[in-house]
């Protein structure tokens, strides 16, 4: 069996560069059990060896309350790694070391890797490693991850460390715990348990993941007795420790009032006016570099995220067409053509031509991320969306949801916790998708002819209320139990390295992909079969009265009647755009367009098609239609992508069934306030 | 004088007595270097007033101002 390494460290320690570092392209990502944190491993080659590296998530103590702490934890303790890499950022000393100390008390052989970022030259800072080595008792190791030095010695010294035994040292030794750590040390040690010093602290710290049985619980009583916060106490003693034994291995002889790089940065970046103005211009940019029609308003000049798209339509068409030319001279039947060139290519087509505005988003958000910029929108923004239950890291992906929902549900990812992450999934798609536009587009021309501005801005602003409402109402009964502290470090700001940029991009778009590949494609081709076949599985006319499709819409027309827009007797027909509209926004209309307009090639933006619009709908009743597919369940592509995301039925279903609740009550009001005023 | 980190003066500095609180977010006060003796500067507030930026053990951090009312800090003090 290969070596089993774990890299552990603070996040912002240049953990995730030499992850890149060590394993290069064989990483792979997947999850933690039950968290929807990533769970990194790849494979080490070199010095002869083949190792297996797994990337803990980024933490900064081993306390019971968060999941990445358990989750590295648990690690530690249940999967037995061979060794532990402790990447330590030298520009961070004091604090970098204090996990250090927590990870010395474990059983389990660790090496130091000292981060000797470029920062610390521009610091005028020197560090005594050999001096930091006799102090810690572990091997410590200079690297500079960012220059790819230090690596291959790093690895050399790791598996040697790796191969002898070692068991745990505190630095709690000597101070007023030393009595009552001997005390659940030599037990825990006579009955056997793994990693006794780790643990005898943890339950000297009071932390309830670590088993105590009476004995231990006695002592603990009486430890309380003596000391009146033993968290704190222990806290203290380990700073304590570092700053009297190990901070003196740095040397400095930079001045400490003068201001660093990133100090300076942020006189401008998050300055009391400045701040704002700057954050919304690169949200503005990048929104526009990604989903602009032209770019910077120069016509005929698509931005580069439609400029992408555009091609990769183009291919799938190019491939449609193909295909149908094959299939034709084959001569296959209806119902294959149908199923490969409309089902498949079609809608799988569909889902994959948002790729490289995905791609896109996802080169922006890393460059945020990896430059250290996001933290800083995160201090700008906070205030603003604490009041929807939020904090000030999903402004970004709430506003690139005015694009498109589904890379937007995938950058929930940089959120820190899960309720945040799941909160800010369900709110997305009401910030009106690209898609929705030529619904908006219809009404307005056939019945909002004189306010069609005022009204398309409206449902903009209604997408923005019900988010706002539902954040607080999903605040207050639905995330009420936990409360997220927001306390953030604000790390220096580096240059982003392209390498980094690559793989992150690379890792969010494969899970994409497969999704593509499997869920999208058998609910298309699901959702084709029910349109183009009746209950007897004949083919008829696609959409129509006598497809499932059809009979479904009937069946549950009466739901839609208290909406206003199913009064007529072909009512079923807006029931029908709305089920189709689950596979695209944009086959709204399209299905509209077939089932109002007698022809079978329907001329969508015809003038007969149109006034049929503006005589079936009121003004009232366009209106609750037109809210309900913007409030309800946005597409296929966001859902297979708020699928993934969730990483749970349970939510994934309860986010489907909020979404078609809110939608209802929201047409409902509309209808209902809306006739009684006119 | 014992005030919270909350009325500290823009580039004001002050040494921490006691942080108050209870789990997680004391722990986190605690983990990320806010213990007895450090020292803590507070550098800004952010553009709508809160969170605030503070700078301890030689790093950054932003915390929000119900955070900074925990941490019970004296003037002039220090290790």
């Amino acid at each position: 069996m290969p070596l089993k390494f774990a890299l552990a460290g603070n996040p912002n320690s240049g953990k995730t560069t030499l992850f890149n570092e060590l394993t290069g392209s064989t990483a792979h990502v997947g999850n933690w059990p039950g968290v929807t944190i990533d769970r990194r491993e790849g494979r080490y080659k070199g010095a002869g060896e083949e190792i297996d590296i797994v990337d803990l998530p980024g933490i900064y103590s081993l306390s019971p309350y968060t999941p990445e702490e358990l989750i590295a934890r648990n690690f530690i303790i249940e999967e037995k790694p061979d060794l532990i890499i402790n990447i330590v950022d030298v520009t961070n000393l004091e604090r970098n070391l204090y996990l250090t100390t927590q990870l010395l008390e474990t059983d389990c052989p660790i090496i130091v890797a000292l981060n000797m970022s470029d920062q610390l030259e521009k610091r005028k800072s020197y560090i005594d490693r050999a001096g930091l080595e006799m102090a810690l008792g572990v091997p410590v190791v200079g690297i500079s991850a960012l220059r790819s030095r230090g690596t291959d010695e790093l690895m050399k010294r790791a598996i040697s460390t790796a191969r002898k035994k070692r068991s745990g040292h505190t630095v709690l030794w000597h101070t007023q715990l030393d009595d009552a750590i001997t005390k659940a040390y030599t037990h825990l040690l006579e009955t056997g348990a793994s990693h006794p010093l780790f643990k005898a602290v943890k339950i000297i710290e009071g932390d309830i993941h670590v088993a105590a049985d009476d004995e231990m619980k006695r002592l603990r009583d009486d430890l309380k007795k003596e000391f009146d916060d033993l968290e704190a106490t222990v806290a203290d003693l380990r700073y304590k420790y570092i700053t009297k034994h190990f901070s003196r291995c740095l040397k400095t002889t930079q001045n400490q009032n003068e201001l660093s790089f990133s100090e300076k940065a942020d006189k401008i970046l998050t300055h009391k006016f400045l701040g704002i103005p700057i954050f919304l211009l690169f949200m503005y940019l990048i929104f526009h570099l990604t989903f602009g029609e032209n770019l910077f308003s120069i016509e005929g000049v698509p931005s580069p995220g439609k400029l992408m798209q555009g091609g990769a339509e183009y291919l799938i068409d190019q491939l449609a067409n193909i295909v149908s030319g094959l299939l034709e001279s084959a001569g296959a039947s209806d119902w294959t053509y149908g199923l490969l060139v409309d089902g498949i290519i079609g809608g799988v087509g569909a889902v994959l031509s948002f790729v490289p505005q995905i791609m896109l988003v996802f080169f922006f958000l890393s460059v945020l991320e990896d430059s250290g910029y996001i933290a800083r929108a995160a201090f700008i923004m906070d205030r603003l969306l604490r009041r929807f239950g939020l904090s000030g890291r999903s402004f970004m992906p709430l506003l690139m949801g005015f694009g498109c929902s589904v890379p937007s549900i995938l950058a929930t990812r940089t959120l820190e916790s899960d309720r945040d992450r799941r909160l800010t999934m369900i709110l997305i798609p009401y910030m009106s998708c690209g898609a929705k536009m030529p619904i908006y587009a219809l009404f307005a021309a056939a019945l909002f002819k004189q306010h069609s501005d005022f009204m398309v801005f409206g449902m903009y602003v209604l997408g923005i209320t019900t988010a706002v409402t539902s954040g607080i109402i999903l605040k207050k009964f639905v995330f009420k139990d936990s409360v997220i502290p927001f306390i953030m470090e604000l790390p220096d700001y580096h240059r982003p390295r392209l390498r980094n940029l690559l793989l992150h991009i690379w890792e969010k778009l494969k899970g994409y992909i497969i999704k593509a590949g499997t869920i999208i494609l058998i609910s298309t081709v699901v959702i084709w079969f029910l349109a183009n076949f009746d209950i007897t599985l004949k083919m008829v006319e696609q959409n129509s009265a006598d497809s499932i499709l059809g009979k479904i819409g009937n069946a549950i027309k009466f739901i839609f009647v208290p909406l206003g827009f199913v009064g007529k007797t072909d009512g079923w027909k807006s029931v029908v755009a709305i089920l189709t509209g689950i596979i695209a926004k944009e086959a709204v209309v399209s299905t509209l367009g077939v089932l109002y307009t007698s022809a079978a090639q329907a001329d969508i933006a015809g003038d007969t098609f149109i006034a049929t619009i503006a005589a079936t709908f009121t003004p009232v009743s366009a209106l609750s239609f037109m809210a309900f597919n913007l409030l309800s369940i946005p597409c296929v592509a966001a859902l297979s992508a708020l699928t993934s995301e969730m990483k749970s039925t349970k939510w994934t279903l309860f986010s489907i069934a909020f979404w078609v609740t809110m939608a209802w009550i929201v047409s409902f009001l509309i209808y209902t306030i809306g006739s009684l005023l006119i | 004088m014992e005030i919270t980190v909350k009325n500290l003066k823009i580039s004001e500095s002050a040494a921490v007595k006691k942080v108050l609180g209870s789990g997680a977010v004391r722990r986190r006060l605690l983990d990320m270097g806010i213990t007895p003796g450090a020292v803590i500067t507070m550098i800004k507030t952010a553009p709508l007033g809160d969170p605030i930026e503070i700078k301890v053990r030689n790093y950054q951090l932003s915390i929000r101002k119900a955070e900074a009312d925990l941490i019970i800090v004296e003037k002039g003090g220090g290790d």
